[in-house]
């Protein structure tokens, strides 16, 4: 039925429960607080200052970093001020605080970009704010910067979306599918790419059947059914399973002709084509226990997570545990104070019960988290390493190929945080290497 | 801040899955076996599995006492291992020496390394291979099944042994081959009484249809895989067929395979977590290596049965075989930095 599958993974719960929840759009909230770090690479250097008036799209920081991308206002408002504010990662990042007025006016300079060479093009991405909106927030520019040399020939869409949960992918194909073969053209005309994959999980029917049909128009589109199973929206996996290539360790997957995409990534590409409007918005997907009403909301960036809950019917009961992201590899919060932001797709709620852990107990060596490892990786021997603070071992048994998926960890019969201290491992190899050994 | 949060690293998710719950299956995997040797030995057999269980249980709570940790019995693991001591005991062991296979079982080999997943042996066949190097005699005093009245009682793979010495004394000098194959023959137990377990041996390791029902109820419920089982058994077949003849190729290896303690062991201790390789290759050649000593043992040596033997040797060798299997990253070979 599938014709590939990567090895490994683990089978999650789905728990879908937004699929059928259309997208409502949020009212613009009195104050919103937009990090200059929303993306993975380097901070943004606000350009506003405290008192400035900005509208609706206006750059509100940029870097002059290659890996990094500009931050825009979500918002018209006034600039209350520009201070280091809680991340939702849990650190403090300078962030632009400002004050709504309601008007929702929108920035002058707001025009549908000019794009006519493939120059152009990753301009216009890196000024649209663009980053990976599966999650990772990697900038799009830098992704669709195909290094010279390189040959892309496949544009893989992930529609993946293997997290419980998250709904956010699902609906941006059941309410956007033209706007995400528009973006998928644009791509595939301007880095000159000739074939398109879109992947999806067969817990979705109603995307297939949407997909297909709207890429019925392009023989160069496909829309492959993959198998549901976590982590199969991983990054590797996926290019796996759509094409059969692997990318190696410590490389990319322009090294076997591959660029992914996630689906809203690619949908916003055309939006941005036709109207210029940078990245202000996302879609997330709120749910949990805890709260009253799961559904999936258009949020304005910078949003803090309390208004984005408050406006969603607020909590049944107090939470116990609030995520960023789906429960495999979302964050928790600290607090409500953080906001949204670009590669935010869901804000989940859980109770007392649902943020529960068991207790650890001793390993048991049963190698599940071997076989549920989709990098191939030794999960038990590795958490081991890292708590014996063994540098030497941990490179033995590859630490640093780790995509963190939490499958090891989902399966361990001992309730054991190997990814816990698998990501302490990475860090104990990042020091030993700044310490220059 | 209104009220805090639990702040923890992903996943914030598990699995219902837990240590318990496999012990408790493998408990459920063994009644089977544990029932036909009730049937087949009589009360006393249920009375050696009661001494092994609570002697396990009991040791379990008083050396996790003794060394000021947490209690784990509530895992059910020393419950396991009571449970495979017994089957791997002859029904007429006395109970004292039961007792003590129990408490070599937990506190030596067990407790002392470590506690759970930490032991370098198999618990229980550690403490039957102690029991048989210390009580001889009562660990190898057999008796007859229920609904066998030979007079002979020895093991299938005794009167196999035996048989195939004679068999050797007659072909160098003396007469009457015949008549001496005739009564072998009446001693081989049939095929059908091997899968059934109507013969003599361990408590457990009798009925080779009692075990592979269980069997598949731990493959179905993937708390072992095929990949021990399948290499040993596979193995020592190979083996037995092609050396256990008078010539090449023509050993009796379905008798090996349904004699004695191999599908017990190839099914139920050689897929000990804590004692086998994590990784599927390690898996197989600690299926290989436990085929190939089996066979050793069963032809060239002085004992009728080595899967005992042949387990524990090769768990003493998993860490290295673990050790040496490292298994390239999704994507290929990287080189160790």
């Amino acid at each position: 039925m599938f014709k590939r599958f990567f090895k490994g993974g683990v089978a999650v719960p789905h728990e879908k429960n937004t699929a059928n929840c259309e997208t409502i759009k949020m009212d613009v909230p009195k104050k919103v607080i937009i990090p200059m770090l929303q993306h993975i690479g380097a901070p943004c250097k606000p350009c506003v200052a405290k008192g400035d008036v900005v509208k609706v799209g206006q750059v509100i920081g940029d870097s002059d970093e290659f890996i990094s991308a500009p931050v825009h206002s979500s918002v018209s408002g006034t600039v209350t001020s520009v201070e280091p504010l809680l991340y939702p990662g849990g650190v403090f990042v300078n962030s632009v605080v400002i004050e709504t007025d309601g008007k929702q006016e929108i920035f002058e300079k707001i025009a549908p970009p000019r794009i006519s060479n493939t120059k152009d093009f990753i301009k216009a991405i890196r000024e649209s704010g663009l980053v990976g909106l599966g999650g990772a927030g990697f900038p799009a520019h830098v992704k669709l910067s195909v290094p010279p040399g390189k040959k892309i020939d496949t544009l893989i869409i992930n529609a993946a979306e293997c997290e419980p949960y998250i709904t956010s992918d699902y609906r941006e194909i059941i309410e956007n599918s033209w706007n995400v073969i528009g973006g998928i053209n644009t791509v595939m005309e301007f880095l000159n790419i000739e074939k398109v994959i879109i992947g999806i999980e067969d817990n979705k029917p109603e995307a297939i059947h949407e997909m297909t049909k709207v890429a019925d128009t392009s023989d160069r589109i496909s829309v492959m059914k993959l198998k549901s199973r976590y982590p199969q929206g991983a990054e590797k996996m996926l290019i796996y399973a759509t094409t059969g290539r692997k990318v190696p360790p410590g490389k990319l997957p322009a090294d076997v002709g591959v660029i992914v995409m996630n689906v809203n990534s690619v949908s916003f590409v055309a939006e941005y084509a036709k109207t210029g409007m940078p990245l202000i918005k996302k879609r997330v997907t709120i749910d949990g226990g805890a709260v009253n009403k799961p559904c999936n909301v258009e949020v304005p960036i910078g949003t803090s997570l309390k208004d984005v809950f408050d406006f969603c019917g607020g909590f049944k009961e107090t939470p116990k545990k609030v995520l960023m992201g789906g429960p495999m590899m979302g964050i928790a919060q600290f607090s409500l104070e953080t906001s949204v932001v670009k590669h935010t797709n869901a804000l989940l709620a859980f109770t007392e019960e649902e943020s529960n852990l068991p207790p650890e107990g001793s390993c048991i060596r049963c190698g599940r988290c071997v076989r549920a490892c989709p990098m191939n990786l030794l999960p038990l021997k590795l958490s081991k390493s890292s708590l014996r603070e063994n540098i030497e071992e941990l490179n033995k048994y590859h630490v640093n190929d780790c995509i963190e998926c939490g499958s090891c960890s989902y399966v361990c019969p001992s309730k054991i945080h190997l990814v816990q201290s698998i990501r302490l491992g990475k860090a104990q190899i990042r020091a030993a290497m700044k310490g220059g050994k | 801040m209104e009220n805090r949060f639990v702040v923890s690293s992903s996943p914030h998710i598990r699995d219902s899955v837990n240590t318990r719950r496999i012990m408790l299956d493998v408990i459920i995997a063994l009644l089977p076996a544990s029932v036909a040797g009730i049937y087949f030995f009589g009360l006393r057999a249920l009375a050696v599995i009661l001494v092994t269980v609570s002697s396990c249980i009991i040791s379990e709570y008083l050396a996790r006492k003794a060394m000021k940790r947490n209690c784990t019995i509530g895992d059910l693991s020393a419950v396991v291992t009571g449970l495979l001591l017994a089957l791997n005991l002859p029904p007429t062991i006395p109970f004292w020496i039961a007792a003590i296979g129990g408490v070599v079982a937990i506190v030596v080999v067990k407790q002392m390394f470590g506690g759970l997943g930490q032991n370098f042996m198999n618990p229980a066949l550690a403490a039957r291979v102690v029991l048989l190097v210390a009580y001889t005699e009562q660990m190898t005093n057999w008796v007859n099944p229920r609904g066998v009245d030979a007079i002979s009682t020895a093991t299938p793979l005794e009167v196999l042994k035996s048989s195939l010495v004679e068999t050797a004394v007659d072909a160098a000098g003396s007469a009457t081959p015949a008549a001496e194959v005739a009564l072998q023959a009446a001693e081989m137990p049939t095929y059908l009484q091997l899968f059934l377990g109507q013969v003599g041996g361990c408590i457990g390791e009798t009925s080779a249809l009692a075990l592979l029902l269980g069997a598949l109820y731990l493959l179905a419920r993937r708390v072992i895989g095929l990949q021990i089982p399948l290499t040993f058994i596979g193995t020592t077949a190979l083996f037995t067929w092609i050396f256990g003849g008078s010539t090449p190729f023509t050993g009796d290896f379905l008798y090996h395979i349904l004699a004695g303690g191999l599908i017990l062991g190839a099914f139920y201790m050689a897929t000990d977590y804590a004692t086998c390789p994590v990784t599927n290759k390690g898996r197989i050649i600690m299926g290989i290596g436990c085929g190939i000593l089996t066979g050793i043992i069963r032809l060239y040596t002085n004992y009728p049965e080595g899967v005992s033997f042949a387990i524990i040797f090769m768990n003493v060798v998993v860490p290295l075989i673990d050790r040496f299997l490292v298994p390239k990253s999704f994507g290929g070979g990287k080189k160790v930095a």
